[in-house]
């Protein structure tokens, strides 16, 4: 059994749903990263998604911007990423680690390679944001051969009879995306997401999370009743981009993951 | 095509599932816009009588003696409605936008011709408009913003990476994933995602089936040579389009050399890049060896974009249409002789094409024909030519 199947099982088990958390990588290091990703899964975090810095994040509001910025100018590389991920691994052997990417990094690092590389690092899959279902079978095989997730987006644009197709050959999670924008922290949520949640659980073989715009425990657990876990990504990455030191910042981060993690298991 | 929207292993759909929709909507709805015989007849007709064309074929006889050699023919694009050739695309996307009910245009911009050009039919056709642009190109192409916002569009500045085309584009995607529903992006070159890059071709192409018919009426038989200058690409598109199947006209298209090549500090996609995927299509990227995208330089902010439409990508490799570089001395060199020998200001992008010409043109027979898509005129430029001879005295 792989380890994101394992999570939602024993999420099952305990009555509760996951809590996916996104930590840009390199803001503003990689030293940081590591800390925050390990007290983070201290704190309750059931999955780790590591975003791998670009310099045109088109799917990405200010927030990720911002922190993908502090990111290159601190010179991180993904071969940094994949070396922390290996020793985050070591720290906590059972948390799912998911790289988070625009694909020209992963191109330009090598597709083949880089998927032997996450092997090696006990990385678990691959979302790639710029990728979607025509283009993924240039990834996709050369992920399964080696046991490496490829974690696909439905968007609230995403018609149910495309939403089927991709669910189809889905393997780990599907990825709703809560919002019509880009990513960052929404005062609302859509009033149709529920019905979009359930339909897309009704179809998927695989667990739904859904992420973008969720920023509160209480938002969490709104969207949660319809779905089998959520992502939280801007509003870790705000409190590391407004922290005066990576270690305030960690620890407000902690703070919220123990408070968002609480409100799951309710 | 070996693959539905790809040109070899360029081209592609490389976007955000959000955005995916309305890519597959677009597609059905160009397909059937093409295809509508009452679409494309007002297409036509606003193209002659709005637009003003055909545009000349002319044949630059002062310069071409001044050069001794080949004949050169300048293939008027700045005589379009708005200044450049940028309108043949805008005026398709906005009837497209029409025949789909859409009411409101975005659009990236550089030089900002492409921005004008959109702000120009929202107002022509009645739609709300939005065009993103970098904070560099704001200062260096002022008077284009002065144009747009008195045709009524909202120009909304970029400051995030290198503030210029690119991250305009950037913004811009950003915006229409947030707003696809009512939204009709219109790209300004052969570049983004399916059907984008085929779609904009198809528009620009009028520039090459007009030279193509003007240069076997005025020279009687087909140029040696056709020159065009390649940002994203679709001036050159539009021109080669009428010409890639006559195997013995030579195409050649001029990417921005910038301060040099070896220098580093250029726009050269093809010649100085390698295979990336950026604003939803494969093909040469401008990047580091980590993959994020380099900062371009280039004195025409039109050609100061990191990536080049995939059809491009592909007829480079497959030897096709060459790809040169001319750098910013050269290019602003043109811009003058042009202006001293036939009384055209061209837009600095076009120097680039006529730059080649002028390399190329002496060393060249005198019964030999070149045609230079002039794509821009160059009024905008006027304070950047200035600036630049200003830095470099």
């Amino acid at each position: 059994m792989s380890r994101i199947e394992a999570i939602f099982g024993q999420c099952q088990q305990e009555k509760r749903k996951a809590l996916t958390v996104f930590i840009s990588a390199g803001n503003p290091n990689i030293a940081a990263s590591e800390k925050l990703a390990l007290a983070l899964a201290d704190a309750g975090a059931d999955i780790i998604e590591l975003g791998v810095p670009f310099s045109d994040p088109m799917a990405d509001g200010p927030v990720i911007q911002a922190a993908a910025n502090r990111a290159l100018a601190a010179g991180t590389r993904l071969s940094d990423i994949i070396a922390m991920a290996q020793r985050i691994r070591l720290a906590a052997p059972h948390i799912p680690l998911i790289l988070f990417s625009y694909y020209n990094v992963i191109l330009s690092y090598g597709v083949e390679k880089l998927a032997d590389d996450c092997v090696k690092a006990g990385i678990d899959g691959w979302l790639v944001v710029d990728v979607p279902f025509e283009e993924s079978a240039e990834i996709q095989p050369i992920l399964k051969k080696r046991g490496l997730s490829l974690i696909p987006l439905v968007a609230p644009t995403t018609s149910l009879e495309r939403a089927r197709k991709i669910v189809k050959r889905a393997d780990g999670f599907v990825y709703y995306v809560t919002v019509k924008g880009v990513t960052g922290v929404r005062m609302e949520l859509p009033a149709d997401l529920q019905r979009k949640l359930n339909a897309l659980r009704e179809v998927s073989p695989v667990p739904v999370v859904a992420g973008f715009g969720i920023a509160t425990p209480e938002m969490a657990k709104i969207t949660v009743a319809h779905a089998d876990g959520i992502v939280v990504g801007s509003a870790l990455v705000r409190l590391m981009n407004e922290a005066k030191t990576p270690e305030s910042g960690i620890a407000r981060c902690r703070e919220l993951t123990t408070a968002l993690a609480a409100a799951l298991r309710d | 095509m070996i693959k539905k929207g790809h040109y070899g292993i360029y081209g592609g759909q490389y976007v955000a599932e959000t955005l995916m929709p309305a890519l597959h909507e677009l597609e059905k709805s160009y397909r059937q816009f093409i295809h509508d015989k009452a679409a494309i007849r007002e297409f036509k007709h606003y193209l002659a009588d709005y637009v003003g064309r055909p545009t000349p074929l002319y044949f630059a006889e002062r310069l071409t003696s001044y050069l001794g050699g080949a004949q050169i023919y300048l293939k008027r694009e700045d005589l379009n409605h708005t200044g450049a050739h940028k309108v043949n695309n805008t005026l398709g996307q906005a009837l497209l936008a029409k025949y789909m009910g859409k009411r409101r245009l975005i659009a990236e911009t550089g030089a900002g011709m492409h921005g004008v050009a959109t702000a120009t039919m929202a107002a022509r056709f009645g739609m709300e408009c939005e065009v993103f642009m970098g904070q560099e190109d704001i200062e260096r192409q002022a008077p284009n913003v002065e144009r747009m916002l008195v045709l009524g569009a909202k120009v909304t500045t970029v400051n995030s990476g290198s503030a210029t085309l690119k991250d305009a584009m950037n913004e811009a995607i950003r915006n229409w994933i947030a707003t696809v529903e009512d939204t009709f992006y219109v790209i300004g070159t052969v570049a983004g995602p399916h059907p984008y890059p085929e779609m904009v071709r198809y528009f620009q192409s009028v520039i090459g089936k007009e030279s193509r018919r003007q240069i076997l009426s005025k020279a009687g038989r087909l140029p040696n040579e056709v020159i065009a200058c390649v940002g994203g690409g679709s001036n050159a598109m539009g021109i080669f389009a009428g010409f890639l199947k006559d195997r013995e006209v030579a195409l050649i298209g001029v990417e921005a050399g910038g301060s040099g090549v070896a220098s580093g500090f250029h726009a050269a996609s093809i010649n100085g890049g390698r295979l990336g995927v950026l604003h939803g299509n494969k093909t040469y990227l401008l990047q580091d060896n980590n993959g994020q995208v380099r900062p371009t330089h280039s004195a025409s902010a039109g050609l100061d974009y990191p990536g080049v439409g995939p059809e491009h990508a592909f007829l480079h490799e497959i030897g096709r249409v060459h790809y040169t570089v001319i750098d910013d001395d050269e290019a602003v060199a043109a811009f003058d002789l042009l202006c001293q020998q036939e009384g055209i200001i061209p837009a600095l992008e076009s120097a680039h094409a006529l730059a080649e010409a002028i390399r190329r043109a002496p060393s060249m027979a005198a019964d030999k024909t070149i045609i230079v898509n002039l794509s821009g005129r160059g009024d905008k430029d006027m304070q950047s030519v200035r600036a630049y001879k200003k830095e470099m005295q």
